[in-house]
This record gives structure tokens, sequence and C-alpha cells, in this order.
């Protein structure tokens, strides 16, 4: 019984969105302030260094923190506004219970109440259908302390194997790639690595909307005299000057990928002595591209074959070189395919663990690297070691003190999660740092799921749309109330500083893990008093995996502004650039190429359906937007999706900027203004998806999966497109004009 | 009150503000940080503009150009707008201000704003109370892609292609500024912000669409 307590409009009412568009006390506050408190933005895994500005116990402003090397300061506009969130009116001050009389429909109630009620629907659905029929859905926002509690607790708290995170919609493409050919899952390099390439390549990475500090890097090489490629079906705003831009048809960027090393290998640009000392599986890899010619990519793609030739001569034949890539290649049915032919362009050209030289992801939450590295994620446990190795698991059953039978084995992924939820296998969930029913695919079967639960409790510190189903709301906390660490896109541990207490009756999101494994009768694993307590436990559990953390300590963090993992003993510097010297994590020392031929994307355009749909994310948004939703300024920038369109497919459908269409795939249909620009492919729309309801993207979108990762496929939908007759302006109302009223 | 060249026209320290328009990713964490600044906090001052969306991504920053003979002072009929001892050329002296928007029509960068409440001209002013203490402003402290830029003469060569102008031309009126703009050579005249990229030109035909229906 998981459906909405009282209308949308109500719940709209009592708990927002509502935007918060100036700081607390007024534009004045923040001139005055009692102390400033160095921490890291909450949006992203750039993880920038910025001191919030207290004043009042209330987070009033900001300042750019100049020492912390990754951005010296620099910031985009949701680091900027960042500070806003806190002073919420949707700010969640107390636990909830759904109550339909209630205003809002919810009624605040006391700990007790809502920790028993959990706890007994936890130990009635458990009993009566089996400790894996209660799950556990997480995310990597949280700190890496609250990563590994979340783990532990799920196997040995909740006793569930069916734990998993958001991970599951952003780095798993990568991870599962990476460790596969290389035995590690974490970005090659630190970024300082960037300036030092030759050349630059961009590969599904949005980077100035989406990692907005890596520009600064990228310029970096340029300024050098580094040769920048993008491949996107979009010309972003990084893409706008690149030297060679590679407008790729979304789903087919493996054969881009592939058809470059047919190139290389073609004209011979193979790096022979690194490919047979540190390699194996290159000649399978080669026949595998045989028949990828830059003419029979250049079909499918749409990309002329003579850009992809030279993007291969570039990549090829310059010294060093840094190929990046994102989402764009990795929410694919073939995502790790996909970047599995990005490390092989890597692999064959010698470019890895050399200054300059690296293929990396670029992780997108904020502690989306480390987050996953705690035992947070289905099949792992913490310092990345596999839940099926019984190595892996002995060692963990000493770190935790319990029988190894007592960790559950290898449970479902995000998706199969609520997939089983649907299918009525999964009867309970909790939920913290997670809001599927804007971020998973397919919304309308997300709410349907949703409203098959017998019990569902949400920890959320601002009621989310996937909070709104729920039975019980825990109210926890927000990035700037705790302390601990987060592991940024580059694999540096950050230290994560509190600005302030939480506010009302809110508690710590840690205190109400520990709180309900007490009242599970668990609490003998539980021991941790603060979150320090859990890093130093992390540090042993993580010792010896391929993600040591051991030699880390939080005055080392401080005073290095950040450790790079792996880092497996006290006084040990921390790893910067992997793979120096040709060592990958494999037992043999090698990287292993596998073959990623192309195939077709799980659903292809036809008659009925003759447009390619993709979508991402606009600067001014932050994933499901639960946050970045009630940031005022933030609204101001983009206020409602837009579905972007070339001019050539505005003019067959007859439509202009601000005409409303109706987009309509195998799954559902929304209507949104369009945005006519030159800037995507005439064969493709492309929606942004922060929003929830009739705006969510994620209407359109579908549950492929990709094999290995299980990573959805958002970024490649069918849709047919209509004109709805409607029409209403669009504009940025934060770009300013020369005459203007004060707002 | 004029000053003999921008270069010697020191704050505090020796750096100087540059604006690259070919870096700008749109991003506004500029507009957005502008009216974080303390002297007029809740107000951003910046401009942002995109240039034509519809066949681009680029966008043009501007901040106050800080010119050497303030075209907005010179039309302004109530002596309002002044400029300090470091060529910075600040808001308008609210109990001078008559709020006639002279000087924003007049700026050939349209920098200054008018605001009804409180009835006066705003600009930016380079966020004079950070520089004048040594820090960055704020919009050139937070630019992730460094399209604006502060810092020294000196550092800017050593680590960024293209070099410094502090000279426009507008029909037959020279301006030299304070703030610079980036170009090839300084001595070919302005730059052409959006960019050429080398022998490659793609950007004709993002998508290879020549010829195909």
């Amino acid at each position: 019984m998981a459906e909405l307590p009282v209308t949308e409009a109500e719940l709209i009412d009592r708990f927002g969105p509502h935007l918060n568009v100036e700081p607390a006390g007024g534009w004045n506050a923040g001139i005055d302030f009692d102390r400033e408190v160095e921490t890291h933005c909450c949006f992203c895994g750039q993880q920038c260094g910025i001191k919030l500005k207290v004043k009042d116990d209330k987070v009033v402003g900001f300042e750019p923190w100049y020492d912390f090397p990754f951005n010296e300061g620099k910031l985009c506009p949701k680091g900027v506004k960042r500070y806003l969130q806190n002073e919420s009116p949707d700010r969640l001050l107390d636990p909830m219970v759904r109550d339909p009389g209630a205003p809002g429909g919810f009624r605040a109630v006391s700990w007790d109440e809502a920790l028993d009620r959990t706890v007994s629907e936890i130990q009635r659905i458990q009993q009566a259908y089996g400790k894996d029929a209660f799950a556990l859905l997480s995310g990597v926002s949280l700190s890496n302390e609250k990563s590994y509690l979340i783990g532990k607790f799920a196997r040995l708290g909740l006793q569930t194997a069916n734990l998993d995170y958001n991970g599951r919609l952003c780095m798993v493409s990568a991870g599962a790639a990476g460790k596969r050919a290389l035995g590690l899952d974490r970005a090659a390099n630190p970024w300082s690595d960037i300036p030092l390439a030759d050349v630059v390549m961009l590969v599904g990475c949005n980077v100035a909307e989406c990692a907005p500090i890596t520009t600064s890097y990228v310029w970096r090489a340029r300024d050098r005299g580094a040769k920048l490629v993008v491949i996107d079906p979009r010309v972003t705003p990084i893409a706008r000057t690149a030297d060679l831009f590679l407008g790729v048809r979304p789903g087919t960027d493996s054969a881009v990928l592939g058809a470059m090393l047919h190139v290389i290998i073609e004209n011979d640009w193979v790096d022979h002595e690194f490919v047979a000392a540190h390699t194996v599986g290159f000649d399978e890899v080669a026949q595998s591209v045989a028949d990828h010619t830059p003419e029979w990519a250049a079909k499918l793609s749409g990309v002329p074959a003579e850009r992809i030739v030279e993007a291969a001569r570039l990549w090829g034949t310059s010294a060093t070189g840094m190929l990046m890539h994102a989402r764009g290649i990795e929410h694919h049915t073939k995502g790790v395919d996909n970047v599995t032919a990005c490390i092989n362009l890597g692999l064959a050209t010698g470019k890895y663990g050399k200054p300059g030289c690296g293929v990396t992801t670029i992780t997108g939450q904020g502690n989306g690297q480390g987050g996953r590295e705690q035992g947070h994620k289905c099949d792992q446990l913490p310092g990345n070691r596999d839940i099926t190795n019984p190595e892996h698991r002995a060692y963990i059953a000493s770190v935790w003190q319990c029988a190894v039978d007592e960790i559950p084995g290898k449970g479902l992924t995000a998706q199969e999660i609520m997939n089983a939820i649907h299918d009525g296998e999964i009867k309970g969930l909790l939920s913290i740092c997670f809001n599927p029913l804007v971020s998973l695919p397919e919304t309308r079967f997300t709410e349907e799921a949703l409203d098959r639960l017998e019990f569902y409790a949400a920890i959320d510190f601002f009621l989310s749309e996937s909070a709104q189903h729920a039975d019980v709301v825990l109210a926890g906390s927000l990035h700037e109330e705790d302390e601990g660490t987060a592991t940024s896109s580059e694999g540096r541990v950050c230290k994560l500083n509190a600005a302030k207490a939480p506010p009302g009756n809110a508690w710590l999101d840690w205190e109400i893990v520990l709180d309900l494994a007490r009242r599970l009768g668990r609490e003998r694993y539980f021991p941790f008093r603060n979150t320090r307590e859990m890093f130093d436990e992390m540090r042993v559990a993580s010792h010896g995996g391929t993600a040591d953390y051991y030699g880390i300590t939080w005055e080392q963090i401080e005073a290095q502004h950040g450790v790079f993992w792996p880092c497996p003993e006290i006084g040990h510097p921390g790893t910067p650039r992997l793979f120096e010297g040709g060592r990958f994590y494999h037992p043999d020392g090698k990287a292993k190429f596998f073959p990623a031929p192309y195939r077709p994307s799980a659903e292809e355009v036809d008659d009925e359906y003759p447009i390619w749909l993709t979508t991402g994310r606009v600067i001014s948004q932050y994933l499901s937007g639960t946050q970045t939703r009630r940031i005022g300024p933030l609204v101001e920038q983009y206020p409602e999706p837009l579905c972007e369109m070339h001019p050539r497919l505005a003019e067959q459908l007859g439509v202009v900027t601000g005409d409303v269409v109706r987009v309509t795939s195998r799954r559902g249909s929304m209507d949104l203004p369009a945005r006519v620009v030159e800037t995507i492919r005439p064969d493709t729309v492309f929606i942004p998806y922060h929003w929830p309801g009739r705006q969510a993207a994620n209407q359109l979108t579908q549950r492929a999966l990709d094999p290995i990762s299980k990573i959805p496929e958002f970024k490649v939908s069918a849709v047919r497109i209509e004109r709805t007759g409607e029409h209403r302006e669009v504009h940025d109302k934060r770009v300013t004009t020369l005459h203007e009223e004060r707002r | 009150m004029t000053v003999t060249s921008p270069l010697s026209a020191h704050l505090v320290s020796d750096q100087v503000f540059v604006i690259d328009q070919s870096r700008c990713i749109g991003c506004e964490a500029c507009v957005q940080a502008c009216e974080e600044c303390g002297t007029h906090r809740g107000t951003s001052l910046i401009h942002l503009e995109f240039v034509d969306r519809t066949t681009s991504t680029q966008t043009a920053p501007q901040v106050c150009m800080h010119c050497q003979d303030p075209t907005c002072a010179e039309v302004c009929p109530a002596d309002a707008i002044k400029q300090n001892e470091d060529g910075v050329v600040q808001s308008s002296l609210k109990p001078r201000c008559i709020g006639c928007s002279n000087c924003v029509l007049a700026c050939p960068f349209g920098v200054p704003k008018y605001f009804a409440l409180p009835d006066q001209m705003m600009k930016c002013d380079m966020c004079y109370d950070r520089s004048s203490a040594g820090l960055k402003p704020m919009c050139a402290s937070v630019c992730p892609s460094q399209a604006l830029w502060f810092g020294t003469p000196e550092e800017f060569a050593a680590t960024r292609r293209g070099e410094l102008l502090f000279e426009f031309r507008f029909g037959n009126q020279v301006v030299p500024t304070k703030v610079a703009t980036v170009v090839d050579r300084a001595d070919d005249g302005p730059l052409d912000v959006l960019g050429d990229p080398g022998g490659f030109r793609w950007q004709d035909d993002p998508f290879g669409l020549a010829g195909v229906v």
C-alpha cells in the first residue's frame, strides 16, 4: 500500500518543491558570518572544494576555496548556489507516517513510533516471505562512511542480498569494463594528466554541463597545443571549438570506436612493444574489427568516414593522449562494450600509465567513485571485493566478526529490484539517497511497482517523488550536516566537514541506520559512535582489496588536500596515476583486450517511431532534481524540460521554438516545448531527465539492460513527435538584458 | 582621471582581468556568483548572452571593460559615474544618479544596468571589495573554463595561448580598456569570438549533412 496518500497538488503544496531564492536572513546575511567551513560540493563527482559560510548555525553563503588543488576556487552554478539547499522550506524536520487525513498526507510522529513501525514491518515481511523479500536501495551522494555502513547494514542488519544503489544508473558500465580489462575500477589518471596530453578525446561526455571544471583542464592541454576531438550526437558547449567533431548517431559509438581501431591497425600506429609486454588478447580484437572499416561505420553512425580516419590518426600518432568517456557511451545495452572499445584504443597505442596518457571514465555522482567501493553494490564487498569470491567473503567476515555464511550472496541490481517489486517477489523496501521514480526508466512501471509494496520506508531530507509513496519517512541529513569522506572522479579521497547540525527533529542518516540495527537486535555488528569509527573499520575492511584505503587517515587527507587510493600502508602518499610501468591489476600484471564489435541497440527506429531520442543533463540541475529543483536561481536557468531538435526535423514537423510537441515512445508520452537548434543531429532529439511526473523524460525510456553491467539504455529510444498546437515562450530567466527591473 | 596605459593602472597587485569568449561554456556560474559579491549581494551585474542559440552554443560573458576614458561617464549629465585611482569605473553615485539611462545606451559594451529600484545605474566594479584586497573577482574565481581570467600578464603569457588586447575600435572611436580580450596576435585587431579551429572546418557542417536530404 504505497500509492500517494493525497493528491499530487496537496503533496506539492505541503512538501514542495518550493523555491529557496535567497540566503537565510536575506541577501545581506552572508556578508557577516561566524565561520567558514572547508568542505566539498555535493553535486557531482568532481568534488570541488568550497567554503561554506555559517552564521547563527545557518549556511548563508559560500567563498571560493582557492587552495584546494582540483578546482582552485572554480565552481559551476550548482556549486555557487548549493548553499541555498540548506534552509529550504521543504526540509523534513520530523519522522512521519503516511496519513491521508493529515495535511499533505503525512503526519509527524515520534522517532520511536516511526522506527518501531519500520522494524515491525521489516520483521513481518521477512518472516512471511524470506529475508530477501525486503530490499534496500541506496545512493552515492552518501559519504564513504555511510556507504560502508549501508552495505554492512543490508548484509548483517537486514540480512538481505537485495541491496543496490543508484550508481547502477551511473558508472557500472565503466566499472565492469575496467575490472574486466584492467583488473581495477578507478579513473586511470589524476586530472593533472589532462594538460599533459597532446590529444584529448571526449567520447559521450558533455563535460561543459556535467563536469564543468574539467573544461579548464582541457583548455590547459589546448594551451600547450593539444588537439581536441569530441564524439557526441550534439555540438555541446565544449565541442563548439573542438579541432574535430564526430556527430555520432545514438547507439553507434562502438562502430565508430571499432573503426578507429581498424584504421590504427591498418596504418600500424599500434604500440607493439606495449601490447606484447603488457597485454593479452590483441589478435582476437584485431580480428573483431577487421570488417569495421570507416566507410562501414560512416553508414551506420552518420559520421563522415574521413573524420573517423582523422580521429584515429590524431589518437594513433600523438605521443600522449587522454580519452575520457561518460554516460553518453555507458547508458546503453552495450555500455560495457563501448567502454571496452575505448580501453582497446588505449591499450593498442600504449596510452596507459604514463604522464598525459590514459583512458578514463568521468564518474557522475558526488561519491560515485567511493560509494561503489565500500560494499554498496549488490555484487561487491568493501575494498571493491567480489561478494561471490570465497576468499573475499572470508576476509570481510573476519573484519565484521561474523560467520561467512551470515553474509548474503549476490543480490539483484537496481532495475531488477524494481522489476521484482513489480512482480511481487520483493514486498518491502527501504530507500536512502535514491529517487527511482524520476531516475529509473519507464516511469509508469516504477510507479506501479512502488504501489505494490506492502511496506516502504524512505530516509530523506526532502520528500522526493519516490518518498511520497512511502509508508514511513525518516527525516535524515543533508551533505553539509555530517562529517566524513568522499572519493572524487579522479580517485581522490576528500574530507567533508559539517557546517551545522540537522535541524528540528531530523537525525543524521547513520544515526537512523544504527537505531534500526539496534531495534532489529543486530547491534553487536554496529558498535559505531561516530563516522570516524566507521572510516577506521572501512580502512581495515578495504585492506588488501583493489580499492585499498588502509593507509588513508582524515589528517592525511586534510594535509595533502586529498589522497588517491590505493594507499595500502600508513604513510603511503597515495597513487594518483594508475598502471605506471604497464602494471595492471590482474594476477599476471597484464591488461586484457576484449572484442567489442558493433551490435544494434535494444530499440531501433521504424516507420511508427522514426526518431531517435537520447536523454541527459543540463548544467543547472543535478540527477533527479530532489535538491536542485528547490534552489530558485538554478531553476530559473532552465525551468522545464525542452525537446531539442534540428531545424530540418522541426521543419518536417512544422514546429518552431516554443511549440509544445508530444513525444511518444512504446512506453509512454509527454508534452513539452521544442527548442530548435542546429547543434543536434537531424534524426535525433534530446530531452533532459531531471523532472518528475508528466515532465519526466523517463516516461519514454525503456528497461533494456546491459547484460553485464545492468545499466539501462537511457541513451537510445525510438519516438514519434507531433505538434499539440500549444505554444509558450521558453527562455532562460537568468540571462540578463541591458535594461531590467531589479528582481 | 585618465590612465596612460592599462597595464600601468595597477590594482593593489599587478593582476589584469581577461575575457576569452571562445572558452565560454554558457554555464552561468558567473551570473550566479556575481550576485554573491559583497557590495551588491542579490543583484547580478555581469551580462551573459547567447549569440544565437539556434545556430550555436556560443555564449558571451561581458564584464565592464573599465575603459580608460569611460563613455558612460562622459555622457552622464549628472557626473555620477566615477573612476577610482585604480582605473575601476564604479556604479553611479546614488545621490547624483538621475536614472536617465544615458550610460546604458552609450556604453559600447552594453555594460551598465539601470534598476528601477533603487532608481540607479549599477555596473560591474571588478569586485573592487575583493580585487583591492588581493582576491580574484567572483566571476573569474568560479568560471569553470576560465573564459573569465584574473592574474598577471606574465602568468597569462606563460600558461595561455593568444595575446592580450586592450584596445577596441567602434567606428572612429578607439576605446582603450583596462580589461583585456584574447586574440591570436594583438597587432591584428579584434578577436573573432567564434574562433578558428584550424584547417578542418567541421563547424561549417557539424553533422556532414551537405548533399544529404
